[in-house]
């Protein structure tokens, strides 16, 4: 079935199979392998992408639901090499390890600061619950977020 | 201000790839022409193979090739590379596919190979296996019992092996002649380690070479070629070449040589493509290793006034159907050997079956027998103290190994000693921490309002750096190589320094670390260093990255080359300042005379003339370059203080933790940030097994817990904001004086918090409790223990 879908600015039109994942299409049509695959039941969180600005597990959509969606994954965020707050602030809190986790967790993070601003650190443990990391016990991503909603809400 | 990089907490190097989504883990590369495996598994935990039909999968369009075990009959069955020491191990290993019978639910019988992944898996569906079922046995203790079902014609009575260290007869004696004894029976259930990514392997193979080149997740790249090419495949080990791309994760089970590696392999020559394979979740449920897993019964003995005399333990081990790389080791070596803990135990004695059941494979996971001999010891110093009705940490402190006893030799460990320690003062600080007499009194408060108030604590020690390799090696410990890690260094010409070590980074944050103490001993900024890893292209020879032994062995292999690489550095400076070398010091980055640090020549200027070598003092090779081996003469021997308090709901069984409170020592700390990330991951993990995690199989060896959304992994909203601190005690082992820190969490953590749950439920009578301590099982124990049963 032919698609059109714009990801991180770019419009692709593509053919694509009904069956195809969402998060396949991204990582094997267009090659944008930084959203992970981490699980096959959309508990862990790892392919999270924003779809039409609000995070979404791609591996619960099939690319053809896409069509004529506007699509940001990790790859989109840093702008002329400046990175995103959020990805600054993983950073700076050390909040990845292995690092598979982190680009669902970063964008799912950032959806959680577009709906809650100024989260308590409750919520933000609340929030991220649909996201799994098996390396950091959540503590320096809880930080992370934290430092990245004082700087993006100032 | 040369040295003070290290011990500061610089932001990770590797970071920027990772968090802008550029970091290629396994199934982010593509090559040219990649074909796709995917690998049918067996549906039944026991039962013979009697035929396979692959027509109709063979016939699917866009299927390159479907093969069965017997394609595969010339490969030889993986190694076992570390049996249990001193003893007869009667090992049953995978074959790449299996061939005529099936010992667990997974085990792999037929491969496809596509086009692409969606089309691999269709195929798979349309191959017809005739089955034959045969009985299942999935608990260790009841597959030794007589009548179980045999799953191996060389292992009687699934017992793979026997093993046992320490004095039986001394610690029996002890228990008879000690004032009290106490028995348990104690579960460390099962555990499933999932790494976020799960495992995969690419293989290309070129005919016109011969020669293999593999991508896999693996924590240890050169052990993975080894084995491969010396034990599976019989060819030479410079016929293949293996790269562990950017690694999501190991926690233990991703050191093993698995199965499917060597498949992706062999299909590589097999089809004529490169193959790429990569586990999905469920997969990795079934497939790859699993962890802990004992059944164990203690017998401890003590005086009235708290002092324990004896320890005498028995376990099952329970190593699945299969026996994975180093499985035997894990309940031997690393479980019985530590079993002294932070105490004097005069005499211990420790037994254990290692046995097959209908099972995955079980072998190391994060700590590796280490955290369940550490559950034994506290737990029985815990059961001590109530059966004494003693302070739990007035018998810790009875039985503390004191500072000035140190080099300790706990006989149990057969030869080592521990290198260092003040338990009490980590103790202290923990206690501080939680305000300890205030808890017992508002615990006191809470007993009289109806609350369960809990308080445990797990004042552990571990062996990290794992190593002497004439200690652990096959004629000690049964491990089948040594335990060195190597290093090479080398200062480029424009004064860039390359350091490539044969430890294996895959979260650790080996790329900063390193560049810290490069640039510490260097006096050069941590830019100027790249440090390459994981690839046995250009990297010496390394074992590979577990027992927390990265820092603790292959960073001193790194220092050790920088110690001689400044020697010549000296010679050289002293020559370009026209001084004799014994005239010159290394400072700063820099070579002066001494007395007049104006006449110097930097690093850099030194490291451009050492490899221009122009003008090199006589007989000096050109370049700064030096590789390392460093085996260390001992183990190191973290420790610490975990406090975990709990607040049980007698309504709903379920337990809020309310404190954590961690003192760990690990010996010298070069970044602090990544030591309390390596932590708090530690903590998460142990804390999980306490309350949450547990794979379970049914009676018919399946996987109940087979995906994550029955596997308990838990999430943000789980825990609250551990408290950390350290104590500093540097160990003589090193000259670094680090000990390791990639353990210690899952290592103190679930004692910890089980102590604490029993004691917030012991005013009902509960003495023990077996993990994992979930919501309904708390639930029926208020209920048994308030209502008469």
């Amino acid at each position: 079935m032919q698609v059109k879908i714009t990801v991180n600015g770019t419009t692709y039109e593509r053919d694509v199979a009904p069956r195809t994942l969402l998060v396949h299409f991204l990582r094997e049509d267009l090659g944008l392998t930084g959203t992970k695959i981490g699980c096959d039941t959309s508990q862990c969180g790892s392919c999270t992408v924003h779809v039409n600005g609000l995070a979404l597990k791609s591996c619960t959509m099939f690319a053809v639901q896409a069509d004529g969606c506007e699509i940001t994954t990790i790859e989109g965020l840093a702008q002329d090499g400046v990175l995103h707050p959020m990805q600054e602030s993983f950073w700076e809190k050390h909040g990845l390890q292995c690092g598979y986790c982190t680009p669902g967790m970063i964008m799912a993070s950032i959806a959680l600061l577009q709906n809650q601003p100024h989260p308590s650190e409750e919520e933000i443990r609340h929030g991220l619950e649909g996201n799994l990391c098996r390396c950091t016990g959540y503590q320096n991503i809880v930080a992370a977020v934290k430092a990245a909603s004082e700087k993006m809400g100032g | 201000m040369a040295t003070a990089v290290v011990g500061s907490r610089i932001k990770r190097r590797e970071d920027p790839r990772l968090i802008t989504g550029e970091a290629k883990y396994l199934e982010d590369i593509k090559l040219p022409g990649l074909a796709y495996a995917a690998i049918l598994r067996s549906p039944y935990a026991h039962a013979k193979i009697k035929s396979i039909n692959t027509d109709n999968a063979k016939a699917v369009p866009g299927v390159i090739g479907v093969f069965t075990g017997k394609d595969f009959a010339d490969v030889n069955p993986l190694p076992c590379a570390w049996q249990a020491g001193g003893v007869k191990n009667n090992a049953n290993t995978p074959r790449i596919l299996e061939i005529d019978k099936v010992t667990f639910t997974g085990a792999g019988v037929a491969v496809v190979v596509a086009e692409d992944r969606y089309t691999a898996e269709d195929a798979l569906e349309l191959i017809e296996v005739d089955w034959e079922p045969l009985p299942v046995v999935v608990d260790a203790d009841k597959a030794t019992e007589a009548g179980a079902p045999q799953l191996h014609e060389n292992a009687p009575n699934n017992i793979c092996m026997e093993w046992s260290c320490g004095d039986e007869a001394a610690a029996e004696q002890a228990l008879n002649s000690a004032d009290v004894v106490v028995k348990q029976h104690l579960i460390n259930q099962r555990l499933i380690p999932t790494p976020m990514e799960p495992r995969g392997c690419i293989a290309q193979y070129l005919p016109s070479t011969g020669e293999y080149t593999v991508w896999m997740t693996s924590q240890a790249p050169h052990v993975m070629r080894l084995l491969m090419t010396a034990f599976v495949f019989g060819i030479p080990e410079t016929k293949m070449r293996v790269i562990s791309p950017q690694i999501g994760g190991g926690f233990g089970a991703k050191i093993f040589l698995y199965p499917e590696y060597c498949l992706v392999t062999a299909l590589s020559k097999k089809t004529g493509r490169p193959v790429r394979w990569m586990e999905t979740r469920s997969e990795n449920y079934i497939s790859t290793t699993h962890g802990r897993d004992h059944i164990t019964d203690i017998e401890v003995g003590a005086k009235r006034d708290g002092t324990i005399t004896s320890l005498k333990v028995n376990t099952y081990a329970n190593l699945g159907g299969t026996l994975s790389t180093i499985a035997p080791g894990i309940p031997t070596t690393l479980y019985g050997r530590l079993l002294s803990g932070a105490y004097r135990i005069p005499n211990i004695y420790c037994h254990v079956f290692g046995v097959y059941t209908n099972t995955g494979m079980v072998d190391a996971y994060r700590g590796a027998g280490r955290p369940e001999a550490t559950y034994v010891v506290e737990r029985a110093v815990d059961l001590i103290a109530r059966e004494l009705n003693m302070d739990p940490v007035e018998v810790r402190r009875k039985n503390f190994i004191p500072p000035d006893a140190f080099p300790y030799d706990p006989i149990i460990l057969r030869g080592l000693k521990y290198d260092s320690g003040d338990y009490d003062k980590a103790l202290n600080r923990a206690l501080e921490i939680l305000d300890y007499e205030n808890f017992r009194h508002e615990q006191a408060e809470a007993r009289k309002q109806g609350r369960y108030l809990g308080v445990g604590f797990s004042t552990y020690i571990e062996i990290c750096g794992v190593a002497p390799s004439a200690w652990i090696g096959l004629p000690g410990e049964g491990w089948g190589a040594g335990l060195w890690e190597s290093a090479n260094v080398r200062v480029h010409l424009t004064g860039k320094v390359v350091v490539t070590t044969g430890s294996q980074s895959h979260g650790q944050g080996h790329e900063t670390s390193v560049s810290q103490v490069v640039a510490g001993e260097l006096g050069i900024p941590v830019e100027d260093v790249i440090v390459q890893h994981s690839d046995t292209l250009g990297t010496p020879f390394g074992y590979g990255t577990y027992g927390s032994r990265s820092t603790a062995v292959g960073t001193v292999a790194v220092y050790n080359s920088l110690q001689k690489i400044k020697e010549k550095a000296k010679a050289l400076g002293a020559h370009m300042l026209e001084a004799a070398t014994e005239d010159v010091v290394f400072e700063d980055g820099k070579v002066h005379v001494k007395g007049a640090p104006d006449r110097a020549k930097t690093i850099q200027e030194i490291a451009g003339a050492a490899a221009l070598a122009y003008n090199l003092p006589q007989g000096m090779e050109p370049f700064l370059d030096d590789t390392s081996y460093y085996d260390p003469p001992n183990c190191t021997y973290p420790f610490g203080t975990h406090i975990c308090v709990v607040e049980v709901d007698p309504g709903t069984g379920s337990i809020e933790i309310k404190r954590y409170i961690a003192v760990d020592d690990v010996g010298k700390v070069i970044n602090p940030m990544i030591v309390e990330g390596q932590v708090h991951g530690g903590i998460a993990q142990g804390v999980a097994q306490a309350l949450w995690e547990g794979a379970v199989y049914d009676e018919n060896g399946q996987l109940i817990t087979g995906s994550l959304m029955d596997y308990a992994l838990p999430r943000a909203d789980f825990f609250p904001t551990f408290e950390l601190d350290r104590t500093e005690t540097p160990t003589p082992v090193n000259p670094l004086g680090v000990k390791g820190a990639g353990e210690t969490g899952t290592i103190a953590a679930t004692p910890a918090v089980v102590n604490a749950v029993v004691d917030a439920l012991a005013p009902l009578g509960v003495k023990h409790l077996d993990m994992p301590l979930r919501a309904d099982k708390i639930w029926r124990v208020i209920q048994e223990h308030t209502n008469g049963g």
